[in-house]
């Protein structure tokens, strides 16, 4: 048999139709409120059931207050959120609804509930889809047209996307993190660099990092244009899953084990293309421009765009720093912020908020910041809580939120007002992502959490920790 | 969908290139959960001003044109977010065909899964559709799916190109759910091969 890469494994495994067009069964489909709706209206008006609802879940998470639940004042938003509740009764799909003890946003629970397991097809109306890739599995986001599609017939046409090798060697410095060097990787191949391609993320760096640190890696590689990341699953990726809810037990647990093991690129196999980067060169990031691939290291500064090569990075450059209000050659560390958020899909697991806490132990948010930390779901909530890193949020001034997309895509009542300028741990700094003219700056969560105390952008590496406590934390 | 081989409809001329998603429907709008109901909200902003009245200069919203189905317009229409709400915006408004001399790649896929027929001719032939659709409307043409042509009562024809799948669907008014469904065997054969772990445990 030729050799395989690990995308070439999981597509072929999922293949049904291999004539006229490539037919994919599709393994796990999750739902939230906002892309469903008409998904569901379609499927009515057509007299069409939900043919796999025990592969489908969903959940509620980009409209929901992170403040008052209960207390849903956006008319619109309770619609939405209602309407999700009568599609799942209707057609027997399990909900995760604002209450439920399990709800949190979409991607951060299908890995916690054991949902997303190595080489299963995931699809979800949502691009940050990709996240679900750190276990191996293939996971992508889908238009409407297509969640109605999957609804019906569990599975999706699909034509064979390109394949993308994003090696990472060497040891990331302390303080480094995953959100960082994908913030790299955006800023050296750019917004459409991987475009038609699944990317399969290898390296020494990946395989030291977490799993909290691999789905950060797959999540934002949609902001490169990519259909999908992937990492192969190894010991890491089986101790994460194992006595998961969902995740298989028993014989099946052990024959699934037996299986995942298969799924990794074999010696011999090719990428279309490869792209080789050093963790160890890799200082801590901060974006500056109005989309992920605009960003520099934290001793870096703000770009002249007449120093930019093309016409047309020129022209974007020049039209984000009007946007943005920045002079080109500020120093990064001379920026001052308004806002600090940490949560959102990329960065709200319990790492996350370890590492945020370990910055904040025994300091102040300055009395110039307005801070809010939102965990991604009701699970990392509670774990936090035990922990006692929620004492250590409030003690530093930070808001301490009930999950959901919160800050993320202005949505929802967590969001900037116009000039506002936000450090933000999620994953898009578009115009008008996070409110009206609000100005984001992307960073990890240690970044964010020194930023919070300083006022301004600060590397995190120079901390001085206080009180050693229990140091869990890695980063 | 319904199926869809012959059509005749009145013509409109929006001669610009790059109407993008936002244009066609703006963010505010896509909080609604119906997929009915976004015609009244197509190009809302270039056919009402910002006290929600109507701009009288605005093609769309004059008399001669009450009645078009047919978009006559520039190249890359329906670039920007892949929200289909585009598209079921100009559907619900009463079109069903777009000619253009080029589509954003996702805009022209969503048309394909609504039913909407997206015809892309040359510049030139297009030039002289935006002349005869301004010159006295209501004019018309007539689209013949089956033999590919677009064409008018006055000498006027033109032959374009399609995927034939899409055509399949258009002519049978089938979605790709529907075409999918055709081999529901193949689907039961392969869901019954699926190894058990890859279902959630109960
Ligand atoms: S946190 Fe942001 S990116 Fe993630 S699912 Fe919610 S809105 Fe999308």
């Amino acid at each position: 048999m030729s050799q395989q890469t690990l995308f070439d494994k999981v597509w072929e495994k999922h293949l049904i139709e291999m004539e006229e067009q490539q037919l994919l069964f599709i393994d796990l489909h999750l739902i939230h409120e906002v892309t469903s709706p008409q998904a569901f209206s379609k499927l009515r008006e057509e007299g069409r059931l939900v043919r796999r609802p025990d592969l489908t879940f969903a959940t509620a998470d980009h409209i929901v207050p992170t403040g008052e639940r209960d207390n849903i004042r956006d008319i619109l938003a309770k619609k939405q959120i209602d309407f999700l509740t009568k599609n799942c009764e209707e057609f027997g799909i399990t909900l995760y609804d604002i209450d439920h003890p399990d709800n949190g946003i979409v991607h951060i629970i299908g890995p916690e509930l054991g949902l997303t397991t190595p080489g299963k097809t995931i699809v979800c109306g949502d691009s940050h889809t990709s996240t679900h890739g750190a276990f191996g599995s293939l996971a992508f986001g889908i238009g409407s047209s297509e969640i109605t599609h999957v609804l019906a017939t569990q599975t999706l046409p699909q034509k064979k996307p390109k394949t993308m090798n994003i090696h990472i060697d060497g040891q990331l410095k302390d303080y480094v993190t995953s959100k960082d060097i994908i913030l790299k990787i955006i800023q050296e191949i750019g917004t459409n660099g991987g475009a038609g391609h699944v990317v399969e993320f290898t390296g020494s760096a990946v395989d030291d990092m977490s799993m909290e640190q691999r789905m950060t890696l797959c999540n934002m590689i949609i902001e490169a244009g990519a259909r999908a990341g992937m990492i192969a699953p190894d010991e890491k990726t089986f101790e994460y899953l194992e006595g998961k809810r969902f995740a298989p037990r028993g014989e099946a647990w052990e024959e699934a084990v037996a299986e995942w093991k298969t799924l990794k690129t074999d010696p011999d196999a090719s990428y279309d293309k490869t792209v080789v980067i050093h963790a160890y060169e890799i200082s801590p990031q901060v974006t500056w421009g109005t989309n992920p691939s605009q960003g520099t290291s934290i001793e870096g500064v703000v770009p002249d765009p007449n120093d930019l090569n093309k016409g047309a990075d020129q022209d974007t450059a020049k039209a984000a720093l009007k946007y943005m209000d920045l002079k080109p050659l500020t120093k990064i560390d001379d920026i001052y912020v308004d806002k600090v958020f940490i949560g959102s899909c990329t960065n709200s697991r319990i790492e996350d908020l370890r590492v945020a806490a370990e910055v904040l132990r025994g300091y102040q948010v300055s009395s110039k910041v307005e801070a809010l930390v939102v965990p991604g779901s009701y699970h990392i909530k509670r774990r936090a809580e035990e922990e006692g890193l929620d004492q250590i949020f409030i003690n530093a001034g930070f808001d301490w939120r009930e999950p959901g997309c919160s800050m993320c895509p202005g949505m929802n009542p967590d969001m900037a007002k116009p000039g506002e300028r936000i450090a933000s741990t999620s994953n898009r700094n578009f115009e008008g992502r996070q409110g009206k003219e609000a100005r984001t700056h992307l960073v990890s969560p240690a970044m964010a959490a020194a930023t919070a105390v300083k006022g301004h952008f600060i590397d995190v590496r120079d901390w001085t920790f206080k009180e050693d406590g229990e140091k869990n934390a890695t980063f | 969908m319904q199926p869809f081989s012959r059509f005749s409809g009145q013509t409109i001329s929006i001669n610009q290139t790059d109407i993008d998603t936002d244009i066609i429907i703006p963010a505010e709008f896509l909080k609604r959960i119906e997929r009915s109901g976004f015609g009244k909200y197509m190009m809302y902003y270039w056919r009402y001003d910002s006290d929600g009245k109507v701009k009288e200069d605005f093609p769309l919203n004059q008399e001669a044109y009450e009645n078009v189905s047919i978009l006559v317009t520039g190249d890359n229409f329906g670039c920007g977010s892949s929200r289909e709400n585009a598209v079921w915006a100009l559907h619900d408004y009463g079109f069903q065909v777009i000619i253009a001399p080029s589509f954003a790649d996702i805009f022209k896929n969503n048309c394909s899964n609504n039913g909407l027929l997206t015809i892309e001719l040359d510049h030139e032939t297009i030039d002289l559709l935006h002349a005869k659709s301004k010159a006295k409307p209501p004019y018309h043409l007539e689209v013949d799916i089956e033999k590919q042509v677009v064409f008018d009562h006055d000498g006027f024809e033109a032959t374009f190109n399609i995927d034939p799948k899409v055509k399949y669907k258009l002519l049978h008014g089938l979605d790709d759910i529907d075409l999918t469904l055709l081999m529901e065997d193949k689907i039961n054969e392969y869901e019954s091969e699926r190894p058990i772990y890859l279902n959630p445990s109960t």
